[in-house]
């Protein structure tokens, strides 16, 4: 018996502590997650692959660098799992899709690279909606993921496999994927924090690209702190990713521990038509605590954002359309044989695709094709030039802006998946900080009546990832008081 | 806003995608409604509104160049690792040239 504490009670600071005072080695903790991950998997269908060979081989090298008395990383010894849409080399990445159900990617993701110079161990990849685009988990290929909070309810997607194994407890940190809210909706469906940093925040060179001018990567955690801690580690320019940022990262854990006092906080009045009266409670309740922290909240206006879901679909289906025409039968695995070449590529795809990704293809090539390009694409790129301003114009004003991740909790699995539009429409109030690329996260801040978890949205500058996390640590830490 | 059957199936030519019969039908449906639905986009005056193709930061213009040195590319084996049929170190695909 090793002297791991029960796995889903495990923080970086514990791992850290536990490590150096030799309470336990880092294969004792691989050890003990691994088998409890595969032990309670079969609940919630988070993961779709262990990895189990590279978790011991990591661990064993954290092991040796104490051994030797080695600099440890940060995230020596941390039970990590990787959204099954960034890529692992020598290890199965299939993006939820039956077209890449074989695919051994042959390079690493450069934010999976970062995290494992850092001691990270990767313990396996999780389940998502098919290439990202989905708002529950039901549309992988393998089967949806189940919310840990309630078996019978969606852990939101598309990043649902990654939320549901952090608030399961069986990785400590993960990754997602955010093109319209997929880190954000399901971190809060769940009750864990999930990070969208700035778009350019963390390299994409790896991210099985979905919608381009979208796609971000970010960190699940079940506390403010230790999704910090991942999201610094792995930022920062990275020459394979042209649009990664130079910003400076900063050194987040001391800058998140100053007060509050005297932020000026915004609550946009739009992110409040057609909440559930429950989330709506939760969320005032939410602000009320901000204001006995010392927060000046006053409503503001993002006046254009009830275009947002109609100017996302547009947008991230046109780049789709361009982005998956690489699953063509020719390099990654699945062909279906045909005489010609073009009937190879259709019936591949045909037969590669779930219902979602045709949709979203489909649209995507419509709204492209000749005749059209002005009146949608063009048209809902100034669109997002308007949502990303009123960000700016707002940002004049405010130091942050919190409002809610979805107006609704989790719903129930199969409730929405028969109508796109109910399902694209409940990804309204996330879908803007895509748009507009400024960092946003989701961090608990209730239960419905039921017990489902609900998300306090929170929005700031441009790579002021540190005020976004400033206000979500105090408001977390007065949450548990 | 319809989308005819006879357009959903020139859409799928454009887009190489084989769809049944039954995916035709729905595919008009939930199209169409999409379509209905981003309408409402034309509500806004954007005449004088610069499109958005991507979030852009303050850098100088040659902030995204790097030095130019070579890097190890894949090899032959690991390119075609993945590959659905290869062989001789290429690609195989149905045969796109009659002699």
């Amino acid at each position: 018996m090793s002297n791991v504490p029960p796995v889903p009670t495990l923080t970086i600071g514990r791992i850290r502590e536990g490590l150096r005072r030799k309470e336990f080695s880092a294969v004792d903790v691989a050890t003990a997650t691994l088998e409890f991950a595969e032990r309670e998997n079969p609940k919630t269908n988070a993961y779709l692959t262990f990895s189990s060979e590279r978790a011991l081989e990591a661990a064993n090298r954290v092991d040796d660098q104490i051994a030797n008395g080695e600099h440890l990383g940060e995230l020596a010894g941390v039970p990590l799992g990787v959204k099954d849409v960034i890529v692992t080399k020598g290890l199965r990445t299939t993006c939820g899709s039956h077209i890449l159900e074989h695919y051994i990617p042959p390079y690493d993701a450069t934010a999976v690279i970062r995290l494992e110079e850092e001691g990270a161990i990767v313990i396996g990849k999780l389940n998502c909606d098919e290439f990202a685009m989905g708002s529950s988990n039901e549309n992988s290929a393998f089967g949806p993921v189940r919310n840990p909070a309630a078996l019978d309810r969606v852990p939101g997607g598309s990043s649902g496999g990654s939320a549901a194994a952090v608030a399961q407890g069986t990785c400590v940190v993960s990754l997602g994927s955010d093109t319209g809210g997929s880190i954000r909706q399901p971190a809060s469906f769940c009750g864990v924090v999930g990070v969208t940093p700035t778009y350019g925040r963390v390299s994409r060179y790896g991210l099985a690209a979905f919608a381009s001018s979208l796609d971000h990567i970010g960190p699940f955690g079940r506390n403010v702190e230790d999704a910090a801690t991942v999201l610094k580690v792995m930022a920062g320019r990275d020459e394979l990713d042209s649009t990664s940022a130079f910003a400076t990262v900063d050194d987040y854990g001391p800058l998140m521990k100053q007060d509050i006092k005297g932020l000026k906080v915004g609550l946009p009045k739009e992110y409040f038509a057609g909440l559930s009266a429950d989330t709506d409670a939760i969320i005032r309740a939410a602000t009320k605590k901000l204001e006995d922290l010392g927060c000046q909240v006053n409503e503001i206006s993002l006046p254009h954002t009830k275009y947002a879901v109609a100017c996302y679909y547009i947008i991230c289906t046109a780049e789709a359309s361009s982005n998956l025409a690489r699953y063509d039968g020719v390099r990654y695995t699945l062909r279906s044989d045909s005489d010609t070449l073009s009937e190879m590529y259709r019936n591949t795809r045909g037969a590669g695709f779930g219902a979602e990704v045709k949709r979203r293809i489909m649209l995507g090539t419509y709204v492209l094709s000749a005749g059209y390009y002005d009146a949608y694409y063009l048209k809902a790129q100034k669109v997002r030039s308007l949502i990303a301003q009123d960000f700016a114009n707002a940002f004049e004003r405010v130091d942050a802006i919190v409002a809610p991740v979805s107006p609704f909790p989790a719903f129930k699995i199969g409730e929405k998946i028969e109508d796109p539009m109910s399902m694209y429409l409940s990804d309204i109030y996330t879908i803007t900080g895509d748009l507009s690329g400024v960092p946003c996260m989701s961090v608990p801040c209730g239960q419905s009546p039921d017990g489902l978890p609900v998300g306090l949205q929170v929005f700031a500058r441009h790579f002021d990832e540190s005020t976004m996390f400033r206000l979500a640590w105090n408001f977390e830490q007065a949450m548990k008081s | 806003m319809k989308l005819t059957t006879e357009e959903v199936r020139y859409v799928a030519d454009l887009a190489n995608l084989r769809l049944t019969d039954e995916e035709v039908v729905r595919m008009s449906h939930d199209l169409g409604q999409i379509l209905t639905y981003v309408e409402e986009l034309s509500e806004i005056n954007t005449e004088q509104v610069a499109p958005m193709a991507q979030v852009l930061y303050e850098a100088d213009e040659t902030a995204t160049l790097r030095e130019d040195r070579p890097r190890e590319p894949l090899n032959n084996r690991q390119a075609l690792e993945n590959a659905a049929v290869s062989g001789a170190g290429y690609y195989k695909v149905p045969k796109v040239i009659e002699r």
